[in-house]
């Protein structure tokens, strides 16, 4: 089966900023796709260009195997919501959702039924002779992804779409964008900084800093298997216990205690292992587990967020953080205990920059 | 959508600080006064183009000859014409150009950008007759080598007017559409691309639009500058170009009678047609497409 979209070795510069660094990236037929990153990290320009708004310097972009790099975006079949949506304010709703047909040619009375059957496809029944300045932003976001998908492209190009939403809109978005695809069958590619909306939206997701791509795979498999330390950092939180490659199967921390971690890497490389914040454990001092890795500290505070606590455990090389979830019977560590902090090693990744 | 908000702001702080007392009284005399510094002189004038007598400062009871003197005359009629047609080539060509350089600087990246925009700026600045004069050497001189070289025929007269009118009213127009421009996200353009629309079409269905008010604006600028003008008209005018303000001021030169009243009040009032019309048409588009007024 030919890809939706086939990147190999994309680079584009702006003048002397390289914006979008070398990458490769295959994004399959009928897939949810999430391109993560900062702000500035090259993802908005990688869809731009798969869109046709921006050309690349160097490199090979195919859509479903037909190389496109320097094709205008009038000729590629793939349609884009953009951030704050960009809306004609001089056409109402209708006219906006039908504008594509119109430009493609599409007679009259086909143009009004399709782009009628779009709206009522994203709930804006009885709203097609308002103009977007009538409408609220929600309302806004769902014509400017009826204006895109009337077309039926063969990829839907979203550019941070939620990001100008409220939070309980957004999450009701986040739903419904992913229901509409699975219906549709269509490929989404979608640019978010937001984390948390990659890893619950997402099919596969590609996480990019700095113009590079540095992973690209399910959110199950980047959440549990960073490759690299930004990526760790990045996606959820997480602390990072500086420390060295010691054998495959041990990390000498820098406080000198050696916990297990996998890796593939040479004695002596600076790496930082990754605990995530909910998987280490808080006990008294003198509680030890086999097959536990553990550290000792002092609780240096607690932050209570309802459903679970929050720890900061200092200890003279760093402070981590813990979280505990707020079940019945759950002990309360106050600020000032010495506890040990304590993990299953096989919850922990190896990670290096 | 700025003027909107800004409204709004002024009026929620107004309420706060709502002058009162003797403030109060003060500034309402100094709204009258500046009201009577702008509109005396204009109600005078147009006061005395009813007088019948030939002195300009006396009154000699109503009459309706200066009006019948402007309409009968004609040289007055010829004046007017050549205005007009003046105005009208000026403005169109102007607005034309004049948005395209508009597009150019806002939407386009090129070489010598910053001179251009620079450059484009210096009719406005520099005083009218220094550039009457510039005017004036440059067709003396253009002029005497076309017709050298091409064999043309052109002389002083409404080309080289209409021709000083285009080169400063670019300018103007270009400034009001920038404005605009400016206020409108490329993302739009970029929105119509990506929905199959051609260059053009985006043009034509978005960018023009959403920059008309401007264009309009504009255009009424550059017919009201061009209609007004005096100083470079008369470096650059030749026989039997006489366009009407030019011609009132001429009249003055052979003594002052109401005739230059009633002339003046007829610009005046399309003048003020133009800019009622203006108004008018930022009021009808506000509207149709009043920004805010979802949220």
């Amino acid at each position: 089966m030919t890809s939706a979209v086939e990147i190999a070795g994309i680079t584009k510069r702006f003048g002397d900023v390289v914006a979008v660094d070398n990458i490769d990236l295959t994004i399959a037929d009928g897939e949810f796709f999430a391109l993560l990153g900062p702000s500035g990290c090259g993802k908005t320009t990688t869809l731009r260009m798969i869109a046709g708004l921006e050309f690349p310097t160097q490199g090979s972009l195919k859509i479903f195997g037909d190389e496109v790099g320097t094709l205008p975006p009038n000729k590629r079949p793939v349609n884009t919501v953009f951030q704050n949506y960009a809306l004609f304010p001089h056409l109402n709703a209708l006219d906006n959702v039908a504008f594509g047909l119109k430009m493609q040619g599409v007679d009259k009375s086909t143009a009004r039924r399709r782009a009628l059957e779009t709206i009522d496809l994203v709930q804006l029944t009885g709203m097609d002779a308002r103009k977007p300045s009538e409408l609220s932003g929600g309302q806004q976001q769902r014509v400017a992804l009826a204006r895109a998908l009337v077309n039926q492209p063969k990829v839907l190009l979203l550019d941070e779409p939620l990001g100008a939403l409220d939070l309980k809109l957004r999450q009701e978005m986040q739903g419904e964008l992913k229901n509409l695809q699975q219906n549709l069958g269509v490929s989404f590619v979608f640019v978010t900084h937001d984390q948390e909306e990659a890893l619950t939206m997402s099919d596969r997701m590609a996480v990019m800093n700095d113009g590079k791509l540095l992973q690209v795979g399910t959110p199950e498999e980047i959440y549990e298997h960073p490759s690299n330390r930004f990526v760790a950092d990045f996606i959820g939180q997480t602390n990072l216990l500086e420390g060295r490659v010691l054998d495959s199967e041990t990390v000498c921390l820098a406080n000198g205690e050696h916990v297990t971690g996998i890796s593939d890497l040479p004695r002596g490389s600076e790496v930082a292992v990754s605990l995530r914040p909910e998987r280490a454990h808080l006990g008294p001092l003198d509680e030890i587990h086999s097959r536990q890795a553990a550290v000792d500290g002092v609780v240096e505070s607690v932050t209570y967020l309802g459903n679970a606590r929050v720890y900061h455990v200092r200890f003279d090389w760093m402070v981590i953080e813990v979280r505990e979830e707020n079940r019945p019977g759950s002990t309360l560590h106050e600020p000032g205990t010495s506890v040990s902090v304590s993990w299953d090693p096989s919850a922990v990744s190896v990670v290096a920059d | 959508m700025s003027k909107l908000l800004d409204k709004t702001a002024s009026r929620t702080a107004g309420s706060a600080v709502e002058p009162h007392g003797w403030t109060k009284g003060v500034l309402l005399a100094n709204g009258w006064l500046v009201y009577a510094f702008f509109y005396a002189p204009i109600l005078l004038l147009v006061i005395f183009s009813f007088s019948d007598s030939r002195n300009v400062g006396v009154w000699g009871g109503f009459t309706l000859d200066w009006y019948e003197g402007f309409v009968d005359s004609r040289q007055t009629q010829a004046a007017l014409w050549n205005s007009v047609k003046i105005a009208t080539v000026s403005t169109v060509v102007s607005v034309v150009l004049g948005t395209m350089s508009a597009l150019a600087l806002e939407r386009f990246k090129f070489r010598g950008k910053q001179v251009f925009d620079a450059l484009l700026y210096l009719p406005i600045i520099i005083p009218d007759v220094t550039m009457a004069v510039m005017m004036l050497l440059f067709f003396a001189e253009f002029f005497d080598v076309l017709n050298a070289v091409f064999g043309t025929e052109l002389r002083k007269g409404f080309s080289s007017i209409a021709l000083s009118h285009i080169a400063f009213s670019i300018s103007f127009v270009s400034v009001v559409v920038r404005a605009r421009l400016a206020g409108m996200s490329s993302h739009l353009e970029e929105a119509a691309l990506d929905l199959y629309a051609t260059r053009w079409q985006a043009f034509r269905f978005v960018t023009f639009p959403q920059i008309l008010p401007g264009i309009l604006g504009g255009a009424l600028l550059a017919m009201t500058i061009s209609l007004d003008d005096v100083v470079i008209t008369q470096f650059v005018t030749g026989p039997g170009w006489t366009t009407l303000p030019v011609y009132v001021f001429g009249l003055i030169r052979r003594g002052v009678t109401p005739l230059i009243n009633a002339v003046s009040v007829v610009m005046l009032m399309a003048s003020m047609t133009l800019v009622a019309l203006s108004l008018l048409v930022e009021r009808v588009r506000n509207v149709g497409t009043n920004q805010r007024r979802g949220f």
